[in-house]
């Protein structure tokens, strides 16, 4: 991990009134989440930087407020962007535990909302509804999923504009009452903040959640797999790559949504083939992911593709 | 006699302390959610003491976790409200118990013109007293 060196680089310039930053680092059990963060969540670069950047610049600002220089709280409102499946919401909810562990959030919970929960049906319904959530928030992260669809440009009496303004307002002043987190897919944000300058300007950081890879999706199975405690035999991990390589290129593909769908009919095949097997089975049996699981799979059917999302 | 020299109202808890700041308001609702109570605030223009149920200030919060949100709805009840009385509750839920655990007054007129005592000759010799709220001689709305 490269904030370690990073934090060291911090302490030695500080250099005299001697705060120690590594020490600040350990008390605040950072250390921790961070490295949950890299063992459980495979690629997502950008992102980890980011998020090591983010809990630098609380310690640091921390270290400061010790030593009684006082900036305002940094804004820390964030977008999230990127395609299905790529850890968004996975990410905002560590974000949440981060930044309570750095003191920046008191309570480090996490309201996540979509468009129906802050815009209401009629005249009058939208304000209390998005103060209510909003009120709920306080102390923690307020993540809006799929932001965009809170601005409707072709209704020009929709509701969704009420909101925004309610969120902008609380976002500007109760800065250090609670963060929001605004997701979606990348296109679609872009044209969202486009028509909404002030959303674009109160939010600090704008983060992109890449694709992943075929290596880093085999790695996230792995990893899901051993979560529930099962495992892939040698020639499954072949399989499951093929399967991943030739799942990429399908419509309606999700990341690593797409992947645990797949995973659960394969679970849903071994349990079908140990009860049609009808001798008894082993612990290793039970536990383990045979190639036959995933080669039934409709992806491996050479016809094609079929339109349906059923795989 | 007077005994309450300031003529402050005194219901609830802190009543018989200087006006609770902002602060001091934060750690009781906090000490509040920590017990899952749900906080609500409500509202008068007459403190009798036994007009128990006051006018509540936009919808009851349930499952808040922080204070900064009661907050916010008290700033804006005194923004609505300037010279009413305005108190923060906590309502346990727990069955069987399912009643008020917390109530304190967040806000109260400039002037508190107090209580008067009325006597009412009854049945030859008997007297009854009932308490009058000066404020009260005045309509809704008007009362301070």
């Amino acid at each position: 991990m490269g904030q370690d060196t990073n934090l060291g680089d911090i302490q030695t310039k500080i250099g005299d009134p001697g705060i120690d930053l590594g020490e600040l680092f350990r008390d605040s059990h950072i250390r921790e989440v961070l490295d949950q963060l890299d063992r459980e969540l495979v690629g997502l670069k950008p992102v980890k930087t980011r998020i090591h950047e983010i809990a630098a610049l609380l310690l640091v600002d921390r270290a400061r407020k010790q030593i009684g220089l006082t900036g305002g709280a940094p804004s820390l409102h964030m977008c999230f962007s990127g395609n299905p499946g790529t850890g968004k919401t996975t990410v905002a909810l560590r974000m949440a535990e981060i930044l309570h562990r750095l003191g920046y959030l008191r309570q480090g919970h996490l309201v996540a909302v979509t468009r129906d929960d802050l815009v209401g049906q009629y005249i009058g319904h939208t304000a209390p509804k998005t103060k209510e959530v909003l009120k709920k928030a306080m102390g923690g992260v307020l993540f809006i999923d799929e932001a965009y669809y809170l601005y409707r440009p072709e209704n020009e009496r929709d509701y969704g504009q009420e909101a925004i303004e309610i969120l902008l307002q609380v976002m500007e002043n109760q800065r250090d009452d609670l963060v929001v987190i605004l997701a979606g897919y990348k296109d679609r944000m872009d044209r969202f903040f486009q028509s909404n300058p002030g959303m674009s300007s109160r939010i600090a950081h704008h983060i992109d959640f890449p694709d992943y890879s075929v290596d880093e999706l085999l790695e996230i199975a792995e990893l899901m797999l051993t979560g529930l405690q099962y495992r892939l035999s040698a020639e499954a991990r072949q399989t499951l790559g093929a399967y991943i390589a030739r799942r990429i290129t399908r419509p309606n593909f999700a990341n690593a949504r797409s992947l645990r769908n797949a995973l659960d009919r394969a679970r849903l095949r071994q349990a079908n083939r140990l009860f049609e097997a009808a001798t008894p089975v082993s612990v290793d049996a039970l536990a383990t992911i045979e190639a036959d699981d995933l080669l039934k799979s409709r992806v491996f059917e050479d016809e094609a593709p079929p339109q349906s999302q059923k795989n | 006699m007077m005994t309450n020299t300031g003529n402050r109202v005194t219901q609830g808890q802190f009543s018989f302390l200087p006006d609770l700041t902002d602060v001091q308001i934060t750690a009781q609702i906090k000490y509040a959610l920590q017990n899952r109570w749900a906080v609500s605030v409500e509202y008068t223009d007459d403190p009798h003491p036994r007009n128990t149920y006051w006018e509540m200030y936009g919808n009851p919060m349930f499952d808040l976790k922080d204070p900064a949100g009661i907050l916010l709805e008290i700033n804006g009840c005194r923004k609505t409200f300037p010279n009413h009385y305005i108190r923060v509750m906590a309502f346990n839920s727990t069955r069987g118990v399912e009643s008020p655990a917390m109530s304190f007054i967040v806000n109260r007129p400039e002037t508190e013109p107090g209580f008067g005592l009325r006597r009412q000759e009854v049945d030859g010799r008997a007297i009854r007293y009932t308490v009058h709220s000066y404020a009260t001689d005045n309509p809704e709305n008007e009362r301070y």
